[in-house]
């Protein structure tokens, strides 16, 4: 090509335009969709099939509460749970405070858990992804079990008074008007207490779990 | 409302989206200062559900590209293309006024949305899902309206450089927009869809923000000046290099992530590769400005635009270094990139508008472009809260990177970034007080001067 004919209005619209775009689109973003589309794909109700311990424990705890805004501890309520934790955690851009990804490297994975792995993220609760590209406070996709589902109400409901000094906002509004916890603040800590709960046993283990859970000191 | 006169322009277009890009800047301000004020532990609305302190970080955000950038540049694309094409924009009774309420429109039905809790979970996209459909017909409208004077001005030979940044631009977004809203949305979840949304937030930048940036200033730096650019072979070799590399590099948002490595490596190696081609674009416009180096003294629009160019500068040369994956370890989701986003996002492309702003905000009344006190007062206090706030914030990524590496209690990284959260508040307001400043200035750049004062200006 002349160098004048790259200045003409055809081959700006034809290559620059389409072609490189299609060029950096595919090895960016196409190639790796191809790369990981086998991987099995779960939806919300396939994930609620395994109700985890928490959720049945929540609804121990907050009887009335719980009977009220999810029914009964099973699959159905478990679903509805994660799709409106997960809706409050995104509509409140909580992932722009905490991440979903322990990285292989800076000790994340003492600090954490287990390194990420791209088939945890194969499922409808990460559609759209939640991986976040800021923290300000913990990264979360190991956050299962690291804290009671109490201290979590308790948290949301005024973080500082919980953890001295956070810059959390409390989240007033997930909470009924006499104070105990609202169909918003029951959802977010189901989903959050899901969050990582397929790796087993793994909170327990950090050593540096105990300095982030201020209830056991 | 379509009084053009001969040179092809709509004054009052260019005069609308500068108002709006106006209004916009100072809510983007106020919610950039709000959320700030979190970060103290002293937000002055807790427990407000609609002032939600993350729900206005994405005010902040979408304000600040939706709302005061594409405004901004809208007004500058109707004043340039007629100016430079000979060609009117497509048409500007109908589709001008239609673009220009549909966009108000949006970017209302944006922040509304956002604050009562709609927002789409997708960096920069967080536009809530009802709107997008609205700003995909809207960027494709935008196509047309400019892309037609410049197809017709093509036909006849070689483009202005100006040009090819211009429609490059346009046929770029509303793909980049489609595939950022839309495909990890509905379609591909997970890790897959974590390179699509990274591809999308850096085409954001780079094939929308950057390329339509730089060909205004290939139609205003060359008017300012009254000289045309230094270089030809640069300006292709730029245009060209910025074409072929930016596209290749969004995966470089997450690094060390389980994204297929091939991908972040072509990322990082692009990244890096990309400072050369944007090399030959600065040397270019410093080229330009030799011999005239004495104008930025008493030429506000020309100063704002050249320090927004030394601000990119600055961005792309810390972008080599931090896209690293050895630097990744320690900056990433520390406030080292927040530092950077407020260089590039502000401190270049918003100081871009604010020059063309400042130029074209008596120009459209027929009046020129004079300096005013107020003037130098919002661009210093500007300039300096911005660079303060951007070292402050890069001080403070590599501080809690550190602190996050050494496996300290997550709070000690959050105290001990206290200090550099209260500077970023203070220098925030400088940027508003610089703010205040500017809206006084454009206020008195449109009187016409006084026989008294115009000695003195
Ligand atoms: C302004 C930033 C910010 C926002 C927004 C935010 N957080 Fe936090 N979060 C923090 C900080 C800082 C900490 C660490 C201090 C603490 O425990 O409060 C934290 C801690 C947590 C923890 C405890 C983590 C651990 O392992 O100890 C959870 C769970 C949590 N946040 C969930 C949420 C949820 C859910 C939301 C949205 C409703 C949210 N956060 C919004 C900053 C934020
Ligand atoms: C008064 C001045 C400003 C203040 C106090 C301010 C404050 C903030 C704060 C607190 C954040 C969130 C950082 C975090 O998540 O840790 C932020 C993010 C951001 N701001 Fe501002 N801001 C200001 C001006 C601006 C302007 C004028 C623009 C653009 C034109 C801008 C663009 C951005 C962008 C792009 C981000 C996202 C950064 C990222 O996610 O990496 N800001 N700002």
């Amino acid at each position: 090509m002349s160098s004048s004919s790259m200045e003409r209005f055809a081959p700006i619209v034809l290559v620059a335009g389409l072609l490189f775009f299609l060029f950096g689109t595919f090895w960016q973003a196409v190639a790796p969709w191809l790369s990981l589309r086998h991987l099995p794909y779960k939806s919300i109700d396939e994930i609620a099939q395994t109700v985890p311990p928490t959720f049945r424990m929540m609804a121990d705890d907050y009887p009335d509460e719980f009977k009220k805004y999810f029914g009964e501890p099973d699959t159905a309520a478990f679903a509805r749970a994660l799709r409106i934790g997960r809706g409050v955690y995104v509509a409140e851009a909580c992932w722009h405070c905490h991440t979903q990804q322990v990285r292989p490297v800076s000790n994340e994975e003492l600090r954490f858990g287990p390194v990420s792995y791209p088939s945890e993220y194969a499922n409808a609760l990460q559609l759209p992804p939640l991986l976040g590209t800021r923290r300000v406070g913990p990264d979360l996709i190991r956050e299962a079990g690291v804290h009671s589902s109490d201290w979590h109400m308790a948290h949301f409901k005024n973080p500082p008074a919980v953890t001295p000094g956070s810059v959390m906002p409390s989240y007033g509004w997930f909470f009924d008007k006499d104070g105990s916890p609202g169909e918003r603040a029951l959802a977010v800590t189901a989903y959050i207490q899901w969050l990582g709960s397929w790796i087993p046993n793994h909170a327990y283990e950090l050593p540096t779990r105990p300095a982030a859970q201020p209830e056991k000191q | 409302m379509t009084t053009s006169s001969r040179d092809g322009v709509c004054r009052p277009l260019v005069w609308a989206h500068t108002l709006a890009s106006l209004a916009y800047i100072v809510i983007v301000l106020f919610a950039g200062m709000l959320y700030s004020l979190q970060f103290l532990s002293l937000f002055p609305f807790p427990n407000v559900e609609f002032l939600s302190p993350g729900r206005l970080r994405m005010l902040h955000t979408n304000g600040a590209v939706y709302g005061f950038i594409i405004n901004g540049f809208a007004a500058g694309l109707y004043w340039a293309i007629p100016r430079f094409t000979g060609q009117r924009v497509w048409n500007e009774k109908y589709v001008g006024w239609f673009m220009f309420g549909a966009l108000q429109a949006a970017v209302l039905a944006t922040a509304v949305g956002l604050l009562a809790g709609y927002a789409q979970g997708i960096e920069w996209a967080e536009t809530p899902i009802f709107v997008d459909p609205f700003i995909v017909v809207w960027l494709i409208v935008a196509l047309f309206q400019f892309g037609i004077p410049i197809y017709r001005y093509g036909k006849s030979g070689p483009m202005y450089v100006a040009a090819w940044y211009m429609v490059a631009g346009c046929v770029w977004v509303p793909m980049v927009y489609v595939m950022g809203n839309y495909i990890p949305q509905f379609f591909v979840p997970g890790i897959a869809g974590a390179a699509i949304t990274g591809t999308w937030i850096h085409d954001a930048v780079g094939l929308f923000v950057t390329p339509i940036g730089w060909g205004l200033m290939y139609y205003f730096v060359p008017i300012l000046l009254r000289k045309p650019v230094w270089g030809h072979s640069m300006s292709l070799l730029g245009f060209w290099g910025l074409a072929f590399f930016y596209p290749l590099q969004g995966v470089h948002h997450f690094l060390w992530s389980p994204i297929p490595m091939y991908a972040q490596y072509a990322a990082v190696i692009s990244t890096v590769v990309l400072e050369l081609a944007v090399v030959t674009v600065i040397v270019n416009f410093v080229l330009t400005l030799r011999g005239q180096f004495g104008q930025l003294a008493n030429d506000l629009p020309l100063r704002w635009i050249y320090t927004g160019i030394l601000n990119y500068a600055i961005t792309c040369f810390q972008c080599a270094i931090q896209v690293l994956l050895t630097s990744q370890k320690i900056i990433h989701f520390t406030d080292w990139v927040v530092g950077h986003a407020h260089l590039i996002m502000f401190g270049t492309f918003g100081f871009w508008i604010f020059g063309i702003l400042s130029y074209l905000s008596p120009k459209v009344k027929g009046l020129e472009p004079r300096s005013t006190r107020a003037g130098e007062w919002a661009y210093w206090l500007i300039t300096i809260g911005t660079i303060l706030m951007w070292f402050d914030l890069l001080i403070a990524g590599v501080v809690q990177g550190v602190s996050w590496m050494s496996l300290a209690p997550w709070m000690e990284s959050v105290r001990v970034s206290v200090p550099f959260w209260a500077i970023r508040t203070a220098t925030g307001t400088m940027i508003i007080a610089g703010m205040i400043m500017y809206l006084v200035h454009i206020a008195e750049s449109r009187r016409a001067p006084s026989a008294g004062r115009a000695g003195s200006a």
